[in-house]
């Protein structure tokens, strides 16, 4: 008989240990499929973050290097200029990427280092319990914005697409969701472009990919899904904000 | 013989790097090491198969640091005092990750911004792990812009064999002034093949990782284990140091880098007056050369330790002379550097 | 034999250049020599310094409280260093820049009237020239000849016009001693 779903060889056959209905696991077996599917398991280096991906490493069976909490672009960049000829991606949360990390994830995208980026935004701190990120919506309740995010004293949930689109080197930028079957697709398109872009050698490319965090929302898995839907997407808009001619 | 370059300390070291075959370098410029910054991208920029980067940060330069020495390739970093304070997060993911590479620090006066004269006031920071966990560097301390270019060689070469950061303890005086150098031959020493863990992409072998954790305290303490095998290894096979006059010695003076320079021209002339003082320099700072100490200390009971800080290394001198000697301090700190007449005049209050 | 000396002025007087040359020289001569730069906001605009050791021996410390020689180039130079200088040692100063006596009165003087020289020549830069001209031919720490060779492959290639000139002022300079 003929399999028609099959692991993708970049994964390992060690199961999952994220929390039900986290879309870490969705999120992983894209990357892994587009990287079989360019055949670019043997060439291929991930760096995971901090976080709870930080076990990432188990999971994909390729090479991969940990980075401290915030520099896996930097830690990418010293991979990809010592290997470039191999294919190199950062998995990183939302507080390892907007948070700690800013300047590397800024600079990286400004050199127009031929790297990709999958940037998890969940709006929480997963890992530590459940604490604000710096997606955090406005009035959003986490252990450290116990009465909501309030604007006044902690600022707007930074919409890290937008503002590295506004770099020139910044070759490919997208926001997907993984909330939906149809939104599923489209992402996995999104990182298809992403890794072409770096085989290409067209530079810096990230795609940012909204997620769930049920265990920390408080929320079951189809009410985080709907959660997310109904929330992060109206101040998180979906697209392409930077897109190179030729893969268009 | 070859040919000899009238060289600045930063510039040589960068020379000597690129002799010893780094093709890679990541920083982010400070005061007193910015010629060495500028140096390597002046070269490296116009190499093939070379990278340099001025990164937005030291933080994000140790971090190329290690994703670069992950692959195997020979790769440096560089600083001043404030600068390696930054790189303190990296050095230690470095140093459990055993990922060689060599990082200078050309120290200055601190702490906090401090000033940007020469100081030692990062003895304790380099020889004691620095950031967070249990670990060494191995430490090496020139004292002249020759010993500069022969310990930068040595530094990639000691980096390789025991896979572990390597660090030049300078100071700016060292990195500012221009000496005579040879560059000879990088000494060829037998290495471990990097081929045996570099992450390169896992064509024909399994999958590697460089996983710098582990959740399971007796796991990372077997890690701990190994690193402290790889430490007394260091401690009975790398110990340096130099000897001046220590057999006639009344007193014996300790101090490394450019202070030790300083020292011989206290020696030479207290010798003039009589006074017959010896001097130890240790070269290695992690491994320190404590056995030396302890021999000496069973001869000599005055040993007076001098340092362009307010007294680091003078704990490991202690220890090592494990009360057989007395021992004074004299130091300057804050950038302020001792003359050969201070030193002297503290010889004869002891 | 061992000769520690500190040459200062204003940044732009070429200072550093000077004692460059000399430490430059004395390897060519097979010389132990050290150069070491005042460092920091001072080398930006304010004034400079730089100490240079030639020996024949091994150089121990590079840190050097009384020098033998000093060439200074301008007034507050002198008001730093003069105290400094060793008994029976040597100072050379500016006379075109500092209109003050030398206090010492054990030590030698040469007055330069550096500048007035560099320009007769055409060219005010070079009255660093005219003062190293007249140290080595008082000093003779190394060959006047090292120096021009020093001179040759040490200037960057825009200034290599200059070469005569610096040469030309170096002579002016030997001529004072006489």
């Amino acid at each position: 008989m003929k399999k028609v779903f099959e692991r993708p060889k970049s994964l390992t056959e060690v199961p999952f240990s994220y929390c039900p209905g986290c879309h870490h696991g969705i999120a992983h077996r894209l990357i892994a499929e587009v990287i079989d599917e360019f055949d670019l398991r043997e060439k291929t280096i991930g760096v995971c973050p901090v976080g709870c991906s930080v076990f990432a490493y188990l999971f994909f069976d390729l090479d991969m290097v940990c980075a401290a909490h915030g520099r896996a672009p930097a830690v990418a960049t010293g991979i990809k200029r010592a290997k470039p000829d191999s294919i190199v991606f950062t998995y990183q949360g939302d507080g390892d990427l907007a948070a700690i990390g800013t300047a590397e994830i800024v600079h990286a995208a400004n050199r127009g280092e031929n790297i990709t980026v999958i940037f998890i935004n969940n709006a929480i701190y997963g890992m530590t319990g459940g604490q604000m990120a710096p997606t955090t919506l406005i009035g959003q309740v986490t252990q450290t914005s116990p009465y909501g995010r309030n604007e006044q004293t902690m600022g707007y949930p930074i919409k890290m697409a937008e503002m590295l689109s506004t770099l020139k080197k910044a070759t490919y930028i997208a926001r997907v969701s993984l909330h939906k079957t149809a939104n599923i697709i489209k992402a996995k398109k999104a990182i298809k472009k992403a890794f072409q872009v770096q085989i290409e050698k067209k530079g810096f490319s990230l795609v940012e990919i909204l997620s769930t965090c049920p265990t920390n929302w408080g929320l079951s898995p189809v009410e985080a899904s709907k959660w997310l839907e109904k929330n992060m997407i109206p101040y998180y808009p979906l697209g392409e904000f930077r897109v190179p001619e030729e893969v268009k | 013989m070859a040919e000899k370059l009238l060289m600045k300390g930063n510039e040589a070291i960068g020379e000597a790097a690129i002799r010893a075959g780094c093709r890679f370098y990541f920083g982010y410029p400070i005061t007193p090491q910015s010629e060495l910054t500028a140096y390597m991208a002046k070269k490296l920029l116009r190499m093939e198969d070379a990278a340099f980067i001025q990164a937005e940060s030291e933080v994000a330069a140790i971090n190329m640091v290690y994703g670069a020495g992950a692959t195997g390739v020979r790769v440096m970093t560089s600083s001043s005092s404030p600068g390696i304070s930054l790189k303190q997060e990296g050095l230690s993911y470095l140093s459990l990750a055993e990922i060689p590479c060599v990082v200078v620090n050309m120290q200055r006066g601190g702490p906090g911004l401090g000033s940007i004269q020469p100081a030692q006031g990062d003895y304790f920071q380099a020889t004691k792990g620095g950031g967070h966990g249990d670990y060494h560097l191995i430490v090496l301390a020139p004292s002249s812009v020759q010993e500069l270019v022969n310990l930068t060689m040595d530094a990639f070469n000691l980096a390789d064999q025991y896979r572990n950061p390597a660090m030049i303890l300078g100071d700016g005086l060292l990195g500012q002034m221009m000496e005579a150098v040879e560059f000879k031959e990088p000494p060829k020493v037998a290495l471990p093949d990097k081929n045996e863990w570099a992450i390169t992409g896992c064509k024909g072998r399994k999958p590697r990782h460089i996983v710098p954790f582990d959740l399971d305290p007796l796991v990372l303490e077997s890690w701990n284990k190994k690193m402290g095998e790889k430490y007394t290894l260091l401690k009975q096979k790398e110990v340096r140091y130099e000897l001046l006059n220590t057999e006639e010695a009344e007193l014996i003076i300790v101090a490394y880098g450019t202070v030790a320079r300083i020292i011989k021209t206290a020696i030479k002339n207290a010798k003039n007056e009589g006074i017959k003082i010896g001097l130890i320099r240790p070269i290695t700072l992690f491994p320190f050369p404590e056995k030396v100490i302890a021999e000496a200390a069973e001869r000599v009971k005055k040993f007076l330790v001098v340092e362009m800080s307010l007294g680091q290394m003078i704990e490991d001198v202690k220890l090592a002379v494990n009360g057989k000697a007395e021992v004074k301090f004299y130091g300057r700190s804050g950038g302020v550097v001792p003359t050969p007449i201070e030193i002297l005049e503290e010889v004869k209050k002891i | 034999m061992l000769e520690e000396i500190i040459i200062a002025g204003f940044g732009g007087q070429g200072i550093m250049l000077i004692g460059r040359l000399i430490a430059y020289a004395g390897m060519l001569e097979g010389k132990k020599v050290a150069w070491m730069p005042s460092y920091g906001p001072e080398m930006r605009g304010g004034t400079a310094n730089c100490t240079v050791i030639v020996s024949s021996e091994e150089i121990a410390s590079p840190v050097v409280p009384n020098p033998h020689s000093l060439i200074v180039m301008n007034k507050p130079s002198l008001d730093k260093f003069e105290h400094m200088v060793k008994k029976d040692g040597l100072i050379i100063l500016n006379d075109s820049l500092i209109n003050q006596a030398v206090k010492r009165d054990d030590v030698t003087v040469i007055k330069v009237p550096a500048n007035e020289i560099a320009d007769q020549l055409g060219n005010s830069k070079i009255a660093n020239m005219v003062m190293l001209g007249v140290y080595i031919k008082k000093t003779e720490i190394v060959n006047m000849e090292t120096i021009y060779k020093a001179l040759e492959k040490g200037l960057s290639s825009h200034n290599r016009d200059l070469l005569t000139l610096n040469l030309q002022a170096l002579e002016k300079g030997a001529e004072i001693v006489k």
